[in-house]
């Protein structure tokens, strides 16, 4: 079968989850036994598995978010270890595969922690913050209809593939985990500088950057310290020039401001 | 009932002209004295709710993803379709009409799907206006590559995440009127029933998925763009929400169903690896631009290979079949999908496959890196090849994937007319939901184009000719039609979670899946389909007798969740076998085996069968109505699909 190694043997392992009826609930780490388990299951078919015998034991499921299973919707999380989206680099949960740990392992698997992501139940989190982020400025303002043919507005291959880059943000939350301060600069930033970037951004540039970082503020996201932990750990590899961009743009935009 | 396509009347090229002029319009002032809801936040959700906010109604979306921004379109990956023709290569409107309607094996319906190759050219001008960055050359202007069934080179894309980009433009549109106030978006919130008043549409019980609270809302119009039901066979590319609930419902209410036997089965997928498998992962079709596709010249080299007494490089070229490219000589590895797929059953069912399973054939890079070097090729499938290392802990650029088909997305759907309004008046299927543009087989990079022209070109037009015809007065949710549907969902709630049973909702989902991949999957035939329709009714009853749902309703309850979805597919199930033993030919991704040419290929009966099989609920566990909606083909003549 793809992939599999034939020497791979069933792991057995011992989860340490993160419990928690809602939000005005106290949450605990609850321990779990899970044996038989394949290398060559993803992270989330391991918790199927575990759901799976919960349940026939008449006993709740953990809660956990996911959708695609294929790394893009961003709906995943999982603090695992100790790490946003686990030990890989570059891989979300639903991409992290049980290769990548041994048997007799002890996995710990909390919820992302950070004020502006309060905890909905067990392990999935309210990241609606950053729909909020989103709606204070992250688009270009046309309406559907009337604009010019996409070939009028030619744009270098080099700032097409940067914008590129940075509008490959899944949305996921991991950046606001891994930080200590629970700061929300890379997600903010991959947005600001994709449209800064772009011809079609840069009529709005200036309030986009001031009303999405107020909104950032607002929502009680922490400060930036620069220490890289966010794109350390990015399953994306959403680079840390982008906060570097947003803040020459914060900088220049505030220095012009409009909105006094 | 007669069923009535409206399509207008004139001259192909000049019917959608004409209707936009024709239908009547609500004025300015008036607009915001409707309100509209859409169900589902993809591509042909979000734009919808886009435009419509933008025109001046007062749109309420929801979706049952934490945020709009996780709709299933964020998985596609290859590409949009347009006929913008900027590579001066012959694309046209008629071509990329002509290409669909018989990508489609001529079971769509002509109107419908020129109109789709009209606004395909908006569309690109209108994701670029968002700032989409699509893949640029280095002159500056948008690149091209080619896609299955099509010789020339029209699809757009931006690396493998065109369909991220895509959605996450229309989501851009989206907040804007979100923060503008005219969308209200309700997140984390699934619709369980349609709501009717004097036979129109006029809203939706939902449940919030965080609270468990049952809610109605009223609008004067609902449009659903809740994608497909290719999760009916539990192993899909599908998301693992993505489930046919708001169109079963509807359809319960009398919504009639199309042509729900024609899914389709993608080729290019990577292969089960263990009855763990939660979903299948698609490999973009646009691999197969430079992948070659080939199996073991003979079943003894395969059975060496399965075995592992020889290596891949042990087989020299001479004992590798390329079998598209000899099959096929004018498309090669870029015949339609059906076609691909149909063609990977063969070699694995002659015991060629490869894999320990045998159930798969090889997708080899080895020519084009040797070609255009290992740079160009991760610059044009980077993200591909490194997802496929990640879950396969094999390297592709070292040796060639291994794939096969899985379930991938439903051309049946929902009924609709041209102004994609289904049968029941102010209901309105778009994108994935519907049926109408794909026929029995769709072509890659054409699900974008269909979900962006339905959200952001057409029923911005339609459903004002329809709201001008409607009164402004409001229906309260206090209206009996609305208490009775919430009733209705608390009763199904609440039978879910008194059975108490032994079986797992998951259980029985993998259960029914099966039964559907072995009877109604990429090769069908009459017998087989019988036996499958007792064996899901068989399922169905026990479902209803021994599921277990742990837990309450008025909490986050995800199994509960699933409940109510799997007890729609076991329901949708049996429809599409009905319609699949109704459809005696084969046609697309319907293969009835005992319909054939002597080259296996795909037979048509289009004497008999050029209609659309649209369904009609009578009550659980009855036998449906069928409906024809009979195909007339104007501008097309229909001749044996070939790739030859």
């Amino acid at each position: 079968m793809a992939g599999s190694n034939p020497n791979a043997k069933p792991m057995d392992l011992t989860l340490k989850i993160w419990r928690q009826k809602d939000k005005n609930s106290a949450g605990q780490l609850v321990t779990y036994p899970l044996n038989g388990i394949s290398p060559d299951m993803s992270f989330l078919e391991m918790l199927d598995v575990l759901n799976e015998e919960l349940l026939v034991k008449g006993e709740e499921p953990v809660a956990f978010d996911h959708d695609c299973r294929e790394g893009i919707c961003g709906m995943c999380s999982l603090f695992i270890n100790g790490r946003a989206h686990g030990p890989e680099r570059g891989t979300t949960t639903c991409q992290l595969h049980m290769r990548h740990f041994n048997h007799g392992d002890t996995i710990t698997i909390e919820p992302w922690r950070a004020a502006a992501f309060p905890v909905h139940k067990d392990l999935i989190v309210d990241r609606s913050a950053f729909d909020r982020i989103q709606q204070a400025g992250g688009y270009v303002s046309v309406n559907t209809g009337g604009v010019p043919d996409a070939n009028e507005i030619p744009i270098p291959k080099t700032i097409a593939d940067k914008a590129f880059d940075a509008a490959t943000c899944i949305g996921c939350g991991a950046c606001v985990a891994a930080c200590k301060n629970a700061s929300a600069m890379l997600f903010v930033s991959a947005k600001v500088s994709q449209l800064a970037m772009l011809p079609q951004g840069k009529v709005e540039a200036k309030t986009r950057v001031e009303n999405m970082v107020a909104q950032m503020d607002v929502e009680g996201f922490g400060a930036c310290s620069n220490t890289g932990a966010c794109a350390a750990e990015c399953p994306v590899g959403i680079s840390l020039d982008n906060i570097a961009m947003m803040n020459r743009e914060y900088l220049g935009a505030k220095a012009s401001s409009e909105n006094v | 009932m007669i069923l009535d396509s409206k399509i207008p009347e004139g001259a192909l090229a000049e019917k959608w002209d004409k209707h936009k002029f024709n239908v009547k319009l609500v004025n300015p002032a008036n607009k915001r004295k409707y309100d509209i809801i859409v169900v589902g936040t993809g591509l042909a959700g979000a734009s919808a709710a886009a435009t419509l906010g933008e025109l001046g109604y007062n749109v309420k979306a929801f979706c049952f993803q934490d945020s709009p921004r996780r709709a299933h379109s964020i998985a596609a990956q290859g590409g949009i379709n347009a006929a913008k023709n900027y590579q001066n290569d012959g694309d046209s409107i008629f071509r990329l009409f002509y290409d669909t309607i018989k990508g489609g094996d001529y079971r769509a319906r002509e109107a419908n799907v020129y109109r789709l190759a009209q606004v395909s050219v908006d569309i690109i001008d209108q994701c670029v206006a968002q700032g989409v960055p699509f893949a640029r050359e280095y002159g500056g202007l948008l690149a091209n590559r080619s896609f299955g069934g099509a010789q020339v080179s029209r699809t757009f894309y931006a690396r493998g995440q065109t369909g991220q980009q895509l959605l996450l433009g229309a989501y851009s549109a989206l907040n804007r009127q979100v923060a503008y106030g005219k969308v209200k978006m309700y997140p984390r919130t699934e619709m369980l029933d349609l709501v009717m008043v004097d036979g129109k549409a006029r809203g939706i019980v939902v449940r919030n998925l965080i609270t468990g609270k049952i809610e109605s809302h009223s609008a004067h119009a609902v449009v659903l763009a809740t994608g497909g039901y290719g999760n009916v066979f539990f192993l899909s590319t599908n998301a693992m929400g993505s489930n046919a609930t708001a169109a079963w419902r509807a359809h319960k209410k009398g919504a009639l169903f199309a042509n729900p036997c024609f899914t389709q089965i993608h080729p290019t997928c990577i292969p089960v690896s263990g009855d763990y498998q939660s979903k299948l992962t698609l490999m973009s079709e646009s691999l197969r631009n430079d992948g070659r596709v080939w199996v073991p010249k003979t079943v003894e080299l395969a059975q060496r290979l399965r075995k592992g007494e020889i290596r891949i490089n042990d087989i020299k070229e001479e004992d590798r079949d390329y079998y598209l490219e000899r099959k096929y000589p004018a498309f090669g590895n870029l015949v339609p999908r059906d076609v691909a797929s149909r063609n990977a059953k063969l070699v694995c069912d002659e015991g060629r496959g490869v894999g320990a399973s045998g159930l798969a054939v090889f997708l080899d890079f080895a020519d084009a890196i040797k070609r255009e070097g290992q740079p160009a090729i991760a610059a044009k499938y980077g993200n591909l090849f490194e997802m496929y290392a990640k879950i396969t802990d094999e390297n592709p650029y070292e040796s060639p994937m291994r794939i096969y088909p899985a379930v991938h997305y439903t051309m049946g759907g929902l009924w609709v007319d041209y102004n994609l309004m289904t049968n029941i008046p102010g209901l309105y299927a778009t994108g994935e939901c519907n049926f109408s543009d794909h026929g029995a087989n769709r072509l890659g990079a054409s699900a974008l184009m269909q979900g962006l022209a339905d959200g952001y070109f057409v029923i911005p037009y339609t459903i004002g000719d329809y709201l001008a015809q409607t009164p402004y007065a409001k229906v309260s949710t206090d209206h009996p039609a609305f208490k009775e549907a919430e009733q209705n969902v608390k009763s199904i709630t609440d039978r879910l979670l008194s059975i108490k049973g032994n079986r797992t909702v998951d259980d029985f989902h993998k259960a029914l899946g099966q039964i559907m991949w072995d009877y109604c999957g990429m090769a069908r035939n009459a017998e087989g389909l019988q036996f499958a329709k007792q064996e899901i009714r068989k399922l169905r009853d026990e479902f209803w007798q021994n599921v277990k749902v742990t837990g309450v309703n008025e909490e986050l309850n995800q199994t509960l969740e699933k409940a109510h979805r799997v007890a729609d597919f076991l329901e949708l199930g049996e429809l599409m076998v009905d319609d699949a033993l109704n459809r005696n030919e084969s046609c697309g991704g319907h293969f009835r085996e005992e319909y054939q040419t002597p080259e296996n290929e795909a037979l048509r009966d289009d004497e008999n069968y050029a209609y659309v099989a649209a369904w009609e609920y009578t009550g659980p566990g009855n036998q449906p109505i069928l409906h024809k909606e009979e195909l007339k083909f104007e501008n097309v003549k229909l001749t044996q699909r070939s790739y030859k």
